[in-house]
């Protein structure tokens, strides 16, 4: 499995043989508190990096997912419906959103890695 | 939302209302206030009311069928027409004495805070004072009893009064044209961005598909520009709270429709690059949209026309004092410049022959209209109330109610500027923002600050809006309160606060301790909603 990469809002994409996994980081589930419900894409939906591809609803906010690089939604994560918890308990393994297939491993890589997206996240407080 | 319980699905094992059949005024699970056992082991009491805290059981658990608060008499034999489609189980009302109707309604209004009970301290909302004058001018038989359906003849003085509503109107934006059927700010925003989507259609730009938001905004922003069909695109702010001028100049392009901004923004800041926003603006094309949910802080002082604003709707439940929250209907009138006054929405109250008349087709001069946004014309008993409130407060008093709603504001930033930690520098505009940087220490939380606020007896201020700021509390606490219960307000955080000091945090995370109700589990509630009350099952059978 390879190390996952981060975007500046929170998105985590980590690329498995030519399908990448997406979700959102544990600093993120932290700062939503509680996740109450998740809205996920249709499979099949091609995305450019950078759209709404999923909202995320906590009893504090409703915020958007993005797209961390362009691709196509080949599967969602269908059990966050019935327990949006996961998310909060396992936010960047069994808590992932969307399955993408099609995207460009030099887009993945030139994200932030996880050193580099934990000084990211440390300048914000 | 797609997570409710769809009707006739079996309840949530642990739901809040599931009450025994032997103590129905002691619901399970809520513990009652200050409950730690006396020198005789007793602990609250036996009732589970506190004094005049009742607790009170839903309509259904206190009626049965055996009694009834009428006396009807039995029909007689008739024979149904309904084809064999008339009930042939029991309705399922419960039965109930006029006096058990009476007090159930009565205590369930006494468990309601309101702007009559005290301090309504939410930010955004300018929860000021609604004042009896509105609505004894609203009880008017003359406004009241209309039918919108009455020949025009005998309504003038109605259409009079919208006429010289839309005056003031006009004249506190420096706009030529006002439309009055917006049934609140949501769709004031709706009537503005379609306004501003046909203007672009009727000019050949059907290529602006992007509208430009600021991250701050109100989620009705957002929300309005993607049912009218755009792309969402949002602005960052700057390291002060305001919009973030180069990074707004970087993402306008000719397919950008509109900018929608509020201005005093959601940090309660005015934007004072608002002149260079709206020139760069109207230099790609787009229209300015500016959100009136903070005009109070600037009525009378400044006209948004002159600011470079095209279009901007009124929230006149905030700014002229009609009634706001379950109070009443909204009200959200929108201000047009020249050039989308012809798209504004019908009716429109135009000057007729003997009169006022209306416009109500897509005719003449209205050819170009959006057509019609709601039933009849507006919430006509907003319009005396707001009319009334502009009529008793004059041009100069309008302009000291924005004076000192800043003020009071301010006044709670400079009081509460060594307890609580503001966002930013002051002086805010007609509400003050504080981040959660002095309870992280304590690991107390905004969300257990707001609910310790409760146990004081004070609404809790708007908390975690805007986004922009980590655990924010946003406190408008409008020109209607006097300084004595500012005071008193601002006693009660900066005593919270030497609680926290002195040790006590733990009482935080677990407030309120004395409202009917402790900690309620939001989180299960919105997991697992409950949306329907169905009866105990032992109890059932038992009858």
């Amino acid at each position: 499995m390879t190390e996952p990469r981060y975007t500046s809002e929170h998105e985590w994409i980590r690329l498995d043989s030519g399908v990448a996994t997406v979700g959102i980081s544990a600093y993120a589930q932290e700062q939503l508190g509680d996740v109450v419900y998740v809205e996920l894409p249709e499979v099949g939906r091609k995305v450019a990096a950078g759209d709404n591809m999923a909202v995320v609803e906590s009893v504090k906010a409703a915020s958007e997912v993005y797209a961390p690089v362009a691709g196509e939604v080949a599967e969602v994560n269908a059990a966050l419906a019935d327990k949006p918890e996961t998310i909060n308990e396992d936010a960047e393994g069994t808590g992932w959103f969307v399955r993408l297939k099609g995207v460009d491993a030099a887009a993945v890589s030139a994200l932030m890695d996880a050193d580099a997206y934990k000084k990211y996240v440390s300048s914000l407080d | 939302m797609s997570a409710e319980t769809p009707p006739g699905a079996p309840r949530a094992p642990n739901a809040k209302s599931g009450r025994s059949a032997a103590g129905p005024r002691r619901p399970a699970g809520a513990p009652v206030a200050a409950a730690e056992a006396d020198a005789g082991g007793f602990t609250g009491t036996v009732s589970g009311n506190r004094a005049l805290a009742i607790e009170e059981p839903l309509l259904f658990e206190q009626g049965s069928r055996q009694r009834c608060g009428v006396d009807l008499p039995d029909p007689a034999n008739f024979k149904p027409r309904l084809g064999g489609l008339e009930r042939k189980g029991a309705i399922g009302l419960p039965g109930l004495s006029e006096s058990e109707v009476v007090r159930h309604f009565t205590r369930l209004s006494q468990k309601n805070y309101a702007i009559d009970a005290g301090l309504f301290p939410l930010g955004s909302c300018t929860m000021k004072h609604n004042p009896r004058l509105n609505e004894k001018m609203a009880r008017l038989p003359g406004f009241a009893d209309l039918h919108p359906l009455q020949p025009l003849s005998t309504v003038q003085g109605a259409l009079a009064l919208m006429d010289a509503l839309a005056h003031w109107l006009k004249q506190l934006t420096g706009m030529p044209a006002i439309a009055l059927p917006p049934a609140a700010g949501a769709q004031g925003e709706l009537c503005g961005m379609m306004v501003i989507r046909a203007a672009h259609d009727a000019a050949g730009q059907n290529a602006r598909r992007r509208v430009l938001v600021p991250e701050s905004a109100h989620g009705t922003n957002p929300a309005t520009a993607a049912l009218c069909g755009y792309h969402v695109d949002s602005i960052p702010a700057n390291a002060r709270g305001r919009v973030d001028v180069a990074a707004l100049r970087a993402k306008l392009g000719p397919d950008v429709a509109a900018l929608m901004l509020t201005n005093p923004n959601t940090c309660g800041l005015f934007e004072p690059e608002i002149l260079d926003i709206a020139a760069v603006v109207h230099g790609a094309g787009a229209y300015f949209y500016c959100d009136g949910a903070n005009f109070n802080a600037i009525v009378g002082k400044v006209r948004p026309a002159d600011l470079g604003i095209d279009v901007m709707h009124f929230n006149l439940h905030k700014t002229f004092s009609t009634p706001h929250g379950g109070g009443g209907p909204g009200s959200g009138p929108v201000a047009l410049v020249e050039a989308l006054a012809p798209f504004a929405p019908l009716p429109w109250v135009v000057a007729g022959p003997g009169g006022f008349a209306l416009r109500e087709d897509a005719v003449g001069d209205a050819a170009h209209t959006i057509g019609r946004l709601k039933a009849f014309h507006g919430q006509m008993g907003m319009f005396v109330r707001a009319y009334a409130y502009m009529l008793s407060h004059g041009s100069d008093g309008l302009r000291q109610v924005a004076e000192d709603a800043v003020l009071s504001a301010n006044y709670l930033l400079a009081a509460l500027r060594d307890t609580l930690t503001p966002a930013y520098d002051g002086p805010c505009m007609h509400e003050c923002l504080f981040d959660d940087g002095g309870l992280r220490a304590f690991d107390v939380s905004t969300l257990d600050f707001a609910k310790a606020l409760i146990d004081e007896g004070f609404h809790p201020t708007t908390i975690y809006f805007p986004l922009v700021v980590h655990g924010a509390m946003l406190v408008e606490p409008t020109e209607t309160e006097s300084k004595g219960e500012l005071d008193r307000f601002i006693a009660a955080v900066r005593g919270l606060k030497a609680r926290l000091d002195a040790g006590g945090a733990e009482r935080f995370r677990t407030a309120p301790h004395y409202s009917p109700r402790r900690r309620l589990d939001e989180t299960r509630a919105a997991r697992q909603p409950v949306l329907r009350w169905s009866p105990p099952a032992p109890r059932e059978a038992a009858e």
